[in-house]
């Protein structure tokens, strides 16, 4: 048998590279943290890049889907805004040192993004849904301000007497319903109780009261903060069109206050630098508004409101009124990784802690092993020898879709490893069908010799033919499904694939080894 | 060893109990179904919050239940997961998982590790209700497509019934025991779809290969004990592989841990139902189908 010595060299040459394409994912996943860290960081990645992935479900991690919300775009700029979010998104995911994220496109307006071995669920939102627009606002003058409450103030009242029913007390009526639920921070800010937030929110969106408010300006909201034990949120009228935008902005940099204001001494700012059309700008805008307020606005909200005391020129400016060091860290990656062209709107959010995930891990390898060994005992037990031949091949699938896995750097998910297991169960199948049909054979009285050579081309049409059905399922779970069930439906479908080889080619070589060179006349089986 | 030799098993003959339990089974999912006001879906599909959290330390869980309403959730859902210190709170309020177990480490004055957190927006809960289903019409329809090609016509009904059957029952078993159906679930529905068939498709070559030995004019009788003998020839492959199949399954019911615990169970239940289908059911509506239409001609 010339050919036996040939399929006997491709399954060896097969098994040898499988076993050379696992190896990096021995050596990775045989190390721990400490020794992996002795690794130089270039050569590590190599290696991590070469292993078997694991899944978000498996490793711990982030998954992320959002819509770009492009409702408010003008028409020239709804082309591209998806494309130009997952830049931004990119560029702020690769600046916090994320490795190995996935950020892709899904139908129209949507993005998916996935990060392993995030934890952080606050700071991934923070850094990836935050539009991070920063404009410069001019603030009004008090006396502007006045007026303009007084306005509203009239036109409230109005509204609200018009709204009574007839003969109803007229005089109980507020005659200023708006300013007094306003109160005040210092002497020139207008602070908004926490309680009354909302009622504001409420006037100010009304249509009558939008039409006395002149066009060219806009209320906006500062940050809460508490003044002895209330919270308030300040209060704003800025002009709405911005002096200047972070689109100017060539750096931003997390750093410590060490200006002239005591408050803020030594709390955490962002510096951020403009180019030189910013820097000239900010210096002519700085110039003419000397003693006036400056609105520093992150995302509709005022950050921080100084007083411009004098004509900045050197095209640099700090924001204050930050929480934290981690804050003012990650506002200065969004910002220089830019704003997102349009808000982000979270639709789905899914993560796993990494205790979880290892958990998982070992209870499925658990599983596995327990079932895989109860499969090959079962085996032997019931067809002898030719359960063994079985079981080899059992072991060669578990090897390969290992190995393809591992070679495709595709990703293990939970679902995956209990494809992995029910691969375990259901690639047998084939061998079960031969041996079931090569007993059929002998029970007639044929030699073993024909016994096999029938038993195999009888089954080989039946097993394609049964094996066709789940690989259709498992095609459709791969075109529908996301993550976890995707990684089940590649899994199945390998398994299924490497069975076809395993199960028929290398048994039918251990058979034919057995039968022409060895010339037994009796099959254990 | 064998477990069956030359097994001489009269399924035909048995068709009527068959009828009998298969009957019963889709009249309890049925019911079920019906009581229950169709599938409990996950928040897969309803949108919402999951939030999976280890608590250190005995814990009642009516103290957390009480903590988790009083951080102003009122519609929660807990359960034990998996161990007395491991719980699923599921609830729809706008409420982050991560505030919500701030609020309950200080009520509860306990350390709370947040292991898993799934939020479902509304919307996507629809579409992903809407592209479970069409992965699940898509997947029978190609099962159909392919049916049609292998199969002679009646099998290929029988065995499109079959599917449904598998499907149906295990949805209602689900239903039964107030288990949710989530996105793994579906997968596994799928999966026993594809399964299912498998078993139907070498009974029925079996059955195809042995009546082309009997030439061209078969008698009913003649029908009726050669469907027999297939079934009874192929009956030690189906047990075996369902065997092993099942063998795999239980080691991950047992030792794979309550994240897959439901998925391997629809898997379990799909086998089961799908392996007992395939030789009960299936041949039973041919054999019942040929005998109305033919009526001993053939």
């Amino acid at each position: 048998m010339k050919s036996l010595k040939w399929r006997i060299v491709i399954v060896v040459a097969l098994f040898i590279i499988a076993l050379w394409t696992l190896y990096p994912t021995y050596r990775y996943y045989s190390m721990n943290q400490s020794q992996l860290e002795t690794l130089p960081k270039a050569e590590r990645e190599i290696l991590k890049r070469k292993s078997l992935n694991l899944g978000l479900d498996l490793q711990g991690g982030m998954y992320l889907l959002y819509e770009v919300d492009r409702s408010k775009l003008k028409p020239e700029e709804v082309k591209g805004a998806v494309d130009r979010a997952i830049e931004v998104i990119r560029n702020r995911i690769d600046q916090w040192g994320v490795f190995e994220p996935s950020i892709e496109k899904l139908g129209e307006d949507r993005i998916l993004v996935q990060l392993p071995g995030v934890l952080d669920r606050e700071r991934a939102r923070s850094l990836i849904g935050r539009t991070a627009l920063l404009e410069f606002k001019l603030v009004a003058k008090t006396s502007l301000v006045n007026d303009i409450i007084k306005k509203v103030d009239d036109k409230l009242h109005e509204v609200e007497l018009s709204n009574l029913p007839p003969d109803s007390d007229t005089l109980s009526l507020d005659p200023n319903p708006f300013l007094n639920l306003l109160g005040r921070i210092g002497s020139d800010v207008i602070a908004v109780p926490e309680e009354n937030v909302k009622r504001v929110e409420e006037i100010l969106n009304m249509d009558e009261i939008k039409a006395v408010i002149p066009k060219s300006y806009e209320f906006l909201f500062g940050k809460p903060v508490e003044r002895e034990g209330r919270k308030y949120r300040p209060l704003y009228l800025v002009k709405k069109d911005p002096v200047l935008t972070g689109a100017y902005l060539t750096d931003a940099k997390p750093d410590i206050y060490r200006g002239g204001e005591a408050r803020l001494q030594n709390t955490p700012v962002v510096s951020i630098t403009f180019d030189r059309k910013g820097a000239a700008r900010f210096a002519a805008v700085t110039g003419q508004h000397v003693g006036e307020k400056l609105a520093i606005v992150l995302d509709g909200v005022v950050q921080s409101a100084p007083v411009i005391q004098e004509r900045i020129s050197g095209g640099r400016a700090i924001i204050t009124g930050l929480d934290s060091k981690d804050e003012a860290k990650d506002l200065a990656i969004v910002l220089r990784a830019g704003a997102l062209p349009a808000p982000l709107k979270r639709l789905e959010e899914r993560s796993v802690g990494p205790l979880l995930g290892k958990d998982s891990i070992s209870k499925g390898i658990t599983a596995l092993i327990i079932g895989f060994l109860a499969v090959v005992l079962f085996m032997v037990f019931y067809y002898r020898g030719a359960g063994l031949i079985a079981d080899l091949a059992l072991i060669l699938n578990l090897i390969f879709v290992m190995a393809l896995l591992a070679g495709f750097h595709a990703t293990l998910t939970l679902p995956g490893l209990a494809g992995l297991i029910l691969t375990v169960g259901m690639s047998v199948d084939a061998n079960v069908l031969i041996f079931e049909r090569i007993r059929e054979e002998l029970g007639l009285g044929k030699t073993p010799k024909v016994a096999i050579a029938t038993g195999y081309s009888r089954a080989l049409i039946t097993i394609l033919d049964a094996n066709l059905t789940t690989l259709i399922a498992a095609l459709v779970l791969l075109r529908f499904g996301t993550g976890p069930i995707k990684g089940f439906a590649v899994v199945l479908s390998l398994g299924i694939l490497v069975s076809f080889f395993t199960a028929i080619f290398v048994t039918r070589i251990i058979f034919d080894y057995l039968i022409f060179v060895k010339r037994i006349k009796k099959v254990s089986i | 060893m064998r477990f069956f030799r030359n097994p001489d098993v009269d399924f035909v003959g048995m068709r009527r109990y068959a009828f009998i339990v298969s009957g019963a089974l889709i009249v309890l999912s049925l019911v079920t179904l019906l009581v229950r006001g169709g599938p409990r879906y996950g928040i897969d599909f309803t949108g919402g919050t999951l939030a999976q959290v280890h608590i250190d330390g005995k814990i009642d869980i009516g103290k957390i239940r009480q903590a988790v309403f009083d951080a102003g959730i009122k519609s929660a859902e807990i359960q034990n997961f998996g161990s007395p210190n491991d719980f699923l709170i599921k609830y729809k309020e706008e409420v982050d998982a991560s505030d919500l177990v701030k609020a309950l480490k200080q009520s509860l004055g306990v350390d709370i590790r947040l292991d898993r957190t799934e939020e479902v927006g509304p919307r996507i809960g629809q579409e992903l209700k809407k592209k479970a289903l069409l992965a699940l019409l898509v997947g029978l329809a190609l099962m159909l497509i392919y049916i049609t090609f292998r199969f002679d016509f009646k099998f290929g009904v029988g065995s499109i019934f079959a599917l449904f059957h598998d499907v149906f029952i295990t949805i209602g078993i689900f239903s039964l025991l107030n288990k949710e159906i989530t996105i793994p679930i579906v997968a596994a529905l799928l999966t026993i779809i594809g399964y299912s068939i498998n078993d139907s498709i070498v009974v029925s070559d079996r059955i195809r290969e042995n009546l082309r030995k009997l030439g061209k004019v078969i008698v009913l009788p003649k029908f009726i004990s050669t469907v027999n003998r297939s079934l009874n020839e192929t009956l030690s492959r189906t047990v075996i592989t369902s065997l092993t199949t099942l063998i795999v399954l239980i080691s991950v019911l047992i030792f794979g841990g309550p994240v897959i615990f439901d998925f391997a169970f629809a898997l379990t239940v799909g086998v089961i139902v799908g392996t007992y289908s395939s030789v009960f059911v299936v041949a039973a509506l041919v054999v019942e189908w040929t005998q109305a239409t033919h009526k001993g001609r053939r």
